[in-house]
């Protein structure tokens, strides 16, 4: 039987790791396809390629389905997300400059407590912030503007959001083009490495389940091509759930670091894969909870409550209306195909397709089709919940 | 006559950038601007404030053109990538010829297409001559290191030319690598042993 061949974009991060496995490790080609990985320079450019058709499929920043389609941006369509590829992965660094500043003002350093490292960050970074994230429709930009705004910053006229594509963060830092980055794994550490920058808060603190990369297609294509999407998500799901194993990490960290794909030191990338990270140059790693998530806690389920949530922020920065935008996120959220093509392969399902967003301070047994699944913990950092019906 | 369209060209290769705007300039549009620094492109491009931007589809720094599709203050001008639907054909030939374009708002389409025709043409010139370049270079530096692997391997194992490549080459179907990765790990470790 001859392989179905599929064109699928992605941008070399350690989260693009389940395409990466879903080719290389044969999981695709299991499902009879041929799983083209075709690497792109940027955001837009990746964005343009499947909107113009160019491209099946994509490893994708969960805010830019929904704000492609709702018509913001250089190139609006209707795109979908099929399922969440990893859940948490960004870091939160700032110049050694701003660091010992913070110091100085008495911050403790300390990695995880985001309400104390905020309030030093405002404290020692003067009236202007000039911050670097990779794409406006960002869950780095998500979780700054929320971590900030709740902690009194004026975000529309305080912030000054920069776009850095994530290879060249560490250089903008060194260069004092920018304060502070968020940016996914391994471009933090990369930064570290080279001196030039520390790690001050890991994204999983702003928000415990914070879905970063989905796996996206174009509507009118995922409508024509129903069993190869079917067999993708599949290949997909099975390599997510391969890495969800943690005896896989080393295998991992040196099928990603090929110079194909990221081409960058194994050590690094498994920094993100086991989740301890070094904060700072000759410092100790540090255990991050839930640093990066491919698998279990149904990570790989798109919630429709993560799209609204995304919607309702985009909704009150862009001045659309709430109510409208959050139901175009939630039906980009394809919770119903996850179900339809991923029952078949014993993926426990939750009982609904919405959730209370940050009700869960720990993991909690929850329903689900077949009584297996605890998920959590997905609280934000100031303890608020997000509920998608409450917020049109 | 509408004010002649003002252009702004982002290429860091002065060479490249050259072939391009003159290519715009002999074809009759004079108003041209390039742009080779990257550092802070979304502001440099607001204070030139042009109609029409040219930027190579795989410049990393494009995603920085997207803050001014969703520019919000009172003087600038919304921008968005230029997708003629009526006419896929142009906006495929662009793609393929690695240019994206983004226009302001409100800018009629037959005042773009002509300059996108020139702006394609001369695309598609120097991609080509940088892919044979790039491609040129990568086989050299490939070629390089893989002799190295095989001399390696004929004076550790007493191995013939042939035969050493042959070693390579099966030993990176067997691991599912590509040859040259197989070669640098070799390479790399005897650097590392001397």
């Amino acid at each position: 039987m001859r392989a179905h061949r599929i064109n699928c974009g992605y941008v070399p991060l350690v989260d693009s790791a389940p395409l990466i496995i879903a080719r290389e490790l044969n999981f695709a080609q299991e499902e009879g396809l041929d799983l083209q990985l075709l690497k792109q320079p940027s955001w837009s450019a990746l964005r343009d390629l499947l909107a113009l058709g160019h491209l099946d499929a994509a490893h994708i920043l969960s805010p830019l389905p929904i704000a492609m389609s709702l018509g913001l941006g250089g190139l609006p369509a209707q795109v979908d997300a099929l399922m969440v590829l990893s859940a948490n992965g960004n870091v939160i660094g700032v110049s050694n400059t701003l660091a010992d500043q913070m110091r100085e003002n008495g911050w403790s350093g300390d990695f995880l407590t985001p309400s104390e490292t905020g309030k030093h960050l405002i404290a020692s970074a003067g009236p202007d912030l000039r911050i670097g994230v990779p794409f406006p429709f960002s869950m780095h930009s998500e979780l700054l503007y929320y971590w900030l705004g709740h902690l009194g910053i004026d975000v529309g006229n305080q912030l000054d959001i920069r776009i850095v594509p994530p290879p060249q963060m560490a250089d903008a830092i060194a260069q004092g083009e920018i304060d502070v980055f968020c940016v996914g794994e391994p471009w933090g550490s990369i930064a570290v490495e080279q001196g030039v920058a520390e790690l001050i808060l890991p994204g999983a603190a702003i928000w415990a389940f914070a879905p970063e990369k989905v796996l996206a297609a174009r509507r009118d294509w995922i409508t024509t091509n129903p069993d190869l999407t079917r067999r993708l998500m599949r290949a997909v799901a099975r390599a997510a759930k391969w890495l969800g194993d943690h005896d896989n990490r080393m295998m991992a960290a040196e099928v990603l670091a090929r110079s194909e794909h990221l081409d960058v030191a194994d050590d690094i990338i498994d920094r993100a894969l086991a989740g301890r990270l070094i904060m700072r140059r000759r410092a100790f790693a540090q255990q991050v909870p839930h640093f990066l998530r491919f698998h279990g806690g149904a990570a790989n389920f798109p919630w429709r409550s993560q799209a609204a949530w995304i919607a309702s922020n985009l909704a009150g920065r862009m001045k659309l209306d709430r109510s409208q935008a959050i139901q175009i996120a939630k039906s980009c959220f394809r919770a119903d195909l996850y179900r339809d093509y991923l029952s078949e392969i014993s993926v426990d399902m939750p009982g609904a397709s919405e959730k209370l967003e940050g009700a869960l301070v720990h993991p909690e047994a929850v329903a689900s089709e077949r009584g297996e699944l605890i998920l959590g913990p997905d609280a934000f950092f100031d303890g608020q919940i997000f509920d998608p019906n409450a917020a049109g | 006559m509408a004010n002649p369209l003002r252009i702004v060209v982002v290429e860091p290769d002065a060479a490249r950038a050259k072939e391009i705007t003159d290519g715009l300039r002999d074809s009759g549009w004079p108003d041209i601007q390039v742009i080779g620094e990257t550092n802070a492109l979304a502001r440099n491009l607001a204070d030139l404030d042009p109609d029409l931007v040219l930027i190579d589809l795989a410049n990393p720094s494009r995603d920085a053109l997207e803050t001014l599709s969703i520019a919000s203050g009172a003087k600038q001008r919304p921008v968005a990538m230029f997708v003629d639907h009526s006419d896929d054909e142009l906006t495929r030939a662009a793609i393929a010829a690695g240019l994206s374009a983004y226009v302001v708002d409100g800018l009629k389409k037959d005042r773009i297409k002509p300059v996108l025709e020139t702006a394609i043409a001369r695309f598609q010139m120097v991609s080509q001559m940088r892919a044979e370049l790039d491609a040129a270079k990568a086989a050299l530096s490939e070629r390089k290191t893989i002799d190295r692997a095989k001399g390696l391997l004929m004076q550790a194992r007493g191995l013939s030319e042939d035969e050493a490549y042959g070693l390579l080459r099966k030993t990176a179907m067997d691991q599912g690598r590509k040859l040259i990765d197989i070669a640098e790990a070799l390479v790399t470790a005897s650097d590392l042993l001397k």
